[in-house]
């Protein structure tokens, strides 16, 4: 039991007038600290205290008492401090849960790996926790010669097999698409959410269609599909899965799938839309045309402006996006202030990210972060001194073959501002005097 | 000798060498399965048949069957109206299904509502469906929403039947067949409303235009200074909205060098921070009696499903009210949920989201949080 001495960290429960009163550096606590912090940060002119610190003078209750055994949790939570860490719903977006989406809440995440109880959600009918040892992957082609024999496994089968490890990035077709004609949400949570990374474990696709004996002159699509209520289905190119980059994934960041990220089998699809990975995988058809199933008719199919659709889009293009600071945070001070974002493409490795703090006027090379993987997040930074002025913040990608992530402006003369998905602009956020971040959209 | 051939490989290999410091393929290899032994059973015609129910846009795999315009009404009025509204126009629960098609799409087969210069406030079903293979198909995998799959091949082609006709696609007495569908796909309005010629498929199965090497119909500039752009901030949320997703200083992390917004009071620039006006105190607002609030859940057809003592299709209101009396935000969010509707706290039956004022489901929400409702 945590003690109720303990005292909640103040700077937990910020009301704007507290944070005007840091901003101006008039809080109590400190001494006229953050005029001085402005220059330079030379040692002479650190922040000094009015008076001694309690947190530090009076020993807190986990200085002085016996904690807590080993396997109280024997499987571990977060600390009750990260609870404002959570995947949330858009309210409006969609009806009804079962075929809704949460969010993952970029904001608060460090690095590429999303924690797997973060990871964003989207189901189509709902989702359910399935028996694994019940489970069965079954390949068969659309007419009696694409295959030799159709096949089913288990997941002990599976499991058996030599496996493949790898970190891909997966995104929603839709992610940003409530963006597309103007600004709808106020944090990168609900812009840029349903975006999650994960390190990934299976047996490539490949490996199970050669056991099947598949006649891969022939075969030219596959149809994945689901086990779930809507036996949800995709058309996935043979191409990309003869080079090994389909896996049949029962892993993920080391333990096995969660529930609602499609235990205990999923598709992945690497550098395509989330919807092509398709969750609780009951079977694969090898065949010869696509199958246009509704998510590639009635949805994930792209308005253009001439009012045709364009059909089977899936990859995901270069993107990139400030996660802090972002949309719905306040700047506690002037000064210092590491900018912090997650770049990504579908085309392959992020070679380069550059930011601008004056709406895209001058740009700076981003550090990233190592190692840089193909299909993968990766996280740049770069140093910012906050002026106190207002400032249009924004980060713009490259990838390894060359394509420069585009403005709303460059993306809506070719695209139009109809679609819901493959929105891959550049995001802006307003810095405003106060500190506060808003979610803008420039001319 | 000195050769430049030499000299160029020597460069594309530092070249290689220095992308490879930078960047990690991530190219395991997987080895052949002629050594893998064991794995997996020949799967049993009847196995095959359970699962491959997937219907192409050639219409291989669609099963024989007959349904008629009339035999489908009844089964959407039993099954589909209830989320879908009787003519497939309802948008409460999911996005409408049929409208803003005519007869000269059916000619053509392009949706004119798609167009730019069209005004139709949303996009339907038949307005995008460009194969009719894709309807049946996803109504025999999904449908209805709570018990998939529980339709025989008659009915789907029956429902299916109905859907067209309500797009005018196919009259009043039509009977829909596996002989005669190919011909109504000759008549689905947006049928040449597709197009593959771009760069985001990750193959090469649809030709030229496509594959990773394909050129994106995008790029952005790589200008570094001095460019030539005048910012300005054109679209931004409204103050008003803020709030909208709840909270935002409860939706990020307590530590760090910024904090979320208190988004929950409204925007205090106005006020001197010394000034700051006091939170009034909820035992200061007074309680709102249920005789007050019962023309209220009259007029907005809440007791249809709801009774304040008893469960009727939906909790009784004594239950919400204890179930959120701890929760400090219950106004808020019960204000949220009417408008919302909602499923899966009070078990499987959806409560759809009522079109109500603000005024009246912040009424019916503070009613419901004062923990009480009598």
């Amino acid at each position: 039991m945590f003690s109720t001495s303990l005292r909640k960290a103040p700077e937990g429960f910020l009301t704007q007038a507290d944070i005007k009163h840091i901003s101006k550096g008039r809080r109590d606590l400190f001494s006229g600290a953050f005029k001085t912090a402005l220059s330079g940060m030379a040692l002479a002119s650190l922040p000094s205290l009015a008076k001694d610190d309690p947190n530090i003078v009076e020993l807190p209750a986990h200085s002085k008492g016996l904690g807590q055994g080993v396997a109280t949790n024997p499987y571990g939570v977060p600390s009750q401090y990260e609870k404002n860490i959570q995947r949330r719903e858009s309210p409006g977006l969609t009806q009804v849960t079962q075929a809704g989406v949460s969010f993952c809440p970029l904001q608060s995440l460090f690095g590429i790996v999303t924690p797997s109880g973060l990871h964003f959600e989207r189901h189509h009918q709902g989702w359910w926790d399935i028996d694994p040892t019940k489970h069965r992957l079954m390949i068969n082609g659309s007419d009696e010669k694409m295959l030799k024999r159709p096949m089913v496994f288990t997941m002990d089968e599976l499991l058996r097999m030599p496996s493949m490890t790898r970190t891909h990035f997966i995104e929603c077709g839709a992610n940003s698409g409530m963006e597309w004609g103007n600004v709808a949400v106020p944090t990168v949570q609900y812009t840029h959410g349903m975006l999650s990374c994960s390190e990934f474990t299976g047996v490539p696709l490949r490996a199970l269609l050669e056991l099947c004996g598949v006649d891969f002159k022939r075969a030219k699509f596959v149809l994945a599909e689901g086990a779930d209520g809507s036996s949800m289905t995709r058309t996935i190119p043979l191409s990309l899965i003869q080079n090994d980059e389909v896996l049949v994934a029962y892993g993920q960041n080391g333990e096995m799938l969660r529930p609602e990220n499609g235990y205990p089998l999923r598709l992945v699809v690497p550098g395509v839309q989330g919807v092509s990975w398709v969750k609780y995988l009951r079977r694969i058809e090898v065949g010869d045309m696509p199958y246009a199933t509704k998510d590639e008719v009635i949805g994930y199919a792209d308005l253009m402006k001439d009012g045709l659709h364009r059909q089977y889009t899936s990859i995901q293009e270069v993107k990139s996006v400030i996660t802090s600071p972002s949309g719905g945070q306040v700047l506690l001070q002037k000064g210092f202030c590491n900018i912090s974002g997650v770049a990504w493409s579908g085309r392959g490795a992020i070679k380069r990210v550059e930011v601008s703090v004056d709406g895209g006027r001058n740009w700076r090379v981003a550090r990233l972060q190592t190692p840089v993987m193909s299909k993968c997040l990766t996280r740049f930074q770069i140093d910012w001194s906050w002026s106190g002025d207002a400032s249009l913040l924004m980060s713009r990608a490259v990838d390894e073959t060359g394509h420069i992530q585009p403005t709303y402006a460059q993306n809506r003369a070719v695209r139009g501002s109809r679609g819901i998905y493959h929105n891959n602009s550049i995001q802006t956020w307003l810095v405003e005097q106060s500190g506060e971040v808003k979610n803008v959209q420039l001319s | 000798m000195f050769s430049y051939r030499k000299l160029a490989g020597l460069m594309f290999a530092l070249v290689c060498a220095a992308l490879g410091a930078t960047s990690y393929a991530q190219t395991q290899k997987y080895g052949p399965v002629s050594h893998i032994s064991g794995m997996g059973r020949t799967a049993t015609p009847t196995e095959i048949a359970a699962w491959d129910i997937d219907v192409r846009p050639d219409f291989k795999g669609l099963p024989k069957g007959a349904g008629s315009v009339v035999q489908g009404e009844k089964i959407w009025e039993a099954q589909c109206a209830s989320c879908h509204g009787a003519f497939a126009e309802s948008n409460q629960v999911f996005f409408t299904l049929v409208g803003y098609t005519n007869k000269k799409d059916v000619e053509v087969g392009r949706v004119a509502s798609l167009q730019l210069t069209s005004d139709v406030p949303y996009r339907t079903m038949t307005m995008k469906l460009s194969t009719v293979s894709t309807l049946w198909d996803y109504i025999n995998r999904a449908m209805p929403w709570t018990a998939p799959k529980s339709l025989k091949p008659d009915e789907v082609f029956a429902v299916t039947a109905y859907l067209l006709n309500l797009a005018n696609v196919v009259p009043d007495d039509f009977v829909l067949t596996d002989k005669n569908i190919a011909e109504v796909q000759k008549l689905i309005p947006n049928r040449n409303g597709m197009t593959t010629k771009h760069a985001m498929w990750p193959g090469t199965e649809f030709g030229g235009m496509n594959g990773l090497k394909a050129k994106p119909d995008t790029q952005g500039s790589n200008c570094m200074r001095d460019c030539p752009v005048d910012p300005k901030v054109v679209s931004s949320i409204p103050a008003y909205a803020m709030n909208a997703h709840g909270n935002l200083a409860e939706q990020n992390r307590l530590i760090g060098g910024v904090r979320g917004l208190d988004t929950s009071k409204p925007k205090t620039d106005i006020v001197a921070v010394e000034d700051a006006p006091k939170a009034i105190p909820n035992k200061a607002i007074s309680k709102i009696k249920t005789s007050e609030i019962g023309p209220i859940l009259q007029k907005n057809t809440c007791t249809a499903c709801h009774a304040v003592a008893a469960k009727v299709m939906g909790p009784a209101f004594k239950e919400v009210a204890k179930k959120y009396a701890s929760r400090s935000d219950a106004a808020n969010y019960l204000a949220g949920k009417i408008k919302s509707g909602g499923a899966g706290v009070w078990g499987s039956i959806p409560m759809p989201p009522m079109n109500i004022s603000d005024a009246e489901s912040k009424k019916i929400a503070q009613w419901l949080s004062q923990g009480s409702v009598d």
